[in-house]
């Protein structure tokens, strides 16, 4: 156990230490926030849809979380860069151990994130309701580790440090355009109603959004239920991957 | 304490490391003598978990560390060749990472800490950021955590590489000291003749993947009819340990280490 603590303390001081990443990660989804959320807001308002902050904000503060999740495997490609992999590996240590420490290191670092633009999003005209902002957090960080896994398994496979940010953008894309972050699920087309469906990210939107504006497209628990399954299974998954390197 | 038989690996169509064999009774000091790219590193990446061989079977305290890797893990200790420091943390926390991942007990842990860090003389240094040393110094961090815990199996792989002379007399000096007192079995490999002389009870030379000849200096010197280590490593080789591309990779590699150890 203390093998997992020492993992995720390691990466909290490594993050804690560069500030630089701290403030640039936050840029995008400002970007975003600023570029749709007031870009687009007259047209959704005049659609009818009301206040286009209120849908966005809880989108962006996902893509926040997947961004930061997916990025953290890069951890892995840089300790192997440095050499600094070999020393985990050799460790007494279950792998299970190593992974989870890992993720929860991630996790909490892209939970970290994602709260900040949270406070953003107030900042910027966000007026959530609070009575369920436990379930919020709850979402967010179940998002972090389901996208941390999957960013670490996918880490584990590689080792040039070129083609980690190719693929990931390749992944993190689709993930979040395709996922109800920036436009309502309702009323779209079939086929892309199906994309959407298959995609893990959206469960995790509308948990987010549902537990802060009140409006679901699925429902709470089908959204947890999904995140949290998939959660598990990439972290399973994920450590396979990872028992298997070599350096 | 190790068995190896008919260990393989290659790389694409390089043999690294082809059809070894040998073992290493316990309580034993043995090192592995050969030039750069001989298949030292490779056969202690074997041992150690971080390389799946092609063929051949080990055994470290009868514990297959293909198949029991965790036991394995619990069993040896290792100081690698290459950098393998986290430089965003301090001497100090590097040391304390490495402590709890082997579960060595608080008080235990500190005050190993504190006498490996005096060690390496670097308990000055002990909160800086390691990014700020120098070569030598991260090299002598390296060997201070590889000590933090007591292996009863300790693997070395050319631990001295870029080391102080002073460094290396005291690491020789501790190794030999922990062989005698508590027995630890210590595998290491060099390609400095004088050390391989001096501190191992057998040498094992081995060239381009293949073992060449075993047994204590004098009983290879012995053998060879020669007068010195040396001689008998040329005899036994046909060549001596540091050749011209040899040299040229060990520069390169000690280059490496300097400009940051990259």
């Amino acid at each position: 156990m203390k093998a997992i603590y020492i993992m995720w303390l390691r990466q909290i001081k490594r993050y804690w230490r560069s500030r630089g990443r701290m403030v640039g990660a936050l840029g995008q989804p400002i970007l975003f926030l600023v570029a749709l959320g007031f870009g687009l807001g007259p047209i959704y308002a005049k659609a009818g849809g009301g206040d286009f902050i209120q849908f966005l904000a809880p989108g962006v503060i996902a893509m926040t979380i997947l961004f930061s999740s997916m990025f953290s495997g890069m951890e892995v490609i840089w300790d192997r860069q440095f050499g600094f992999l070999k020393e985990t590996l050799v460790a007494p240590v279950p792998r299970l151990h190593i992974m989870l420490g890992k993720v929860l290191g991630g996790a909490t670092i892209s939970f970290f994130q994602g709260a900040i633009v949270f406070l953003i999003t107030l900042i910027a005209g966000f007026r959530p309701t609070l009575s369920f902002i436990w379930l919020a957090i709850l979402f967010m960080f179940v998002i972090a580790v389901l996208f941390t896994s999957l960013g670490v398994a996918i880490a584990s496979q590689l080792d040039d440090m070129q083609s980690f940010p190719i693929i990931m953008n390749f992944l993190i894309m689709p993930l979040f355009f395709l996922s109800g972050a920036v436009f309502p699920l309702a009323g779209i087309p079939q086929t892309l109603a199906l994309i959407t469906n298959l995609n893990p990210l959206t469960y995790g939107v509308d948990g987010v959004r549902g537990a802060l504006t009140g409006i679901y497209h699925f429902s709470p628990t089908l959204d947890l239920a999904v995140i949290t399954f998939l959660s598990v299974l990439t972290l399973i998954l994920g450590t396979y991957m990872f028992s298997k390197v070599e350096a | 304490m190790i068995n190896v038989s008919h260990l393989t690996k290659k790389f694409g169509t390089f043999s690294a490391v082809d059809d070894v064999s040998f073992s290493v009774a316990k309580g034993k000091i043995v090192a592995f003598l050969g030039p750069n790219g001989a298949g030292k590193t490779t056969t202690i990446r074997m041992l150690t978990t971080l390389l799946r061989p092609d063929s051949g079977t080990i055994k470290l305290n009868g514990i297959d560390p293909l198949t029991q890797k965790d036991a394995a893990r619990k069993l040896f200790g290792i100081v690698f060749q290459d950098p393998s420091l986290d430089n965003e943390l301090t001497a100090f926390e590097n040391l304390e990472f490495h402590g709890i991942l082997y579960g060595v007990p608080l008080e235990i842990r500190r005050e190993r800490i504190e006498s490996m860090l005096a060690f390496v003389g670097l308990e000055e240094r002990r909160n800086d950021f390691v990014k700020n040393f120098s070569g030598g110094m991260k090299r002598r961090l390296e060997i201070a955590r590889g000590l933090i815990h007591n292996p009863p199996l300790l693997f070395l792989d050319e631990p001295t590489l870029g080391l102080d002379p002073q460094t290396r007399n005291k690491l020789w000096d501790y190794v030999k000291k922990a062989n005698k007192k508590e027995g630890m079995t210590v595998f290491l490999t060099t390609h400095y003749m004088e050390e391989a002389d001096k501190v191992a009870d057998e040498i094992v030379i081995i060239d381009k993947g293949k073992i060449i000849a075993r047994g204590s200096s004098k009983e290879l010197q012995k053998k060879t009819k020669t007068s010195s280590l040396e001689q008998a490593f040329l005899k036994l080789t046909g060549h001596s340990l540091r050749e011209e591309k040899g040299e040229a990779k060990d520069r390169a590699r000690y280059q490496n280490r300097m400009w940051g150890g990259r």
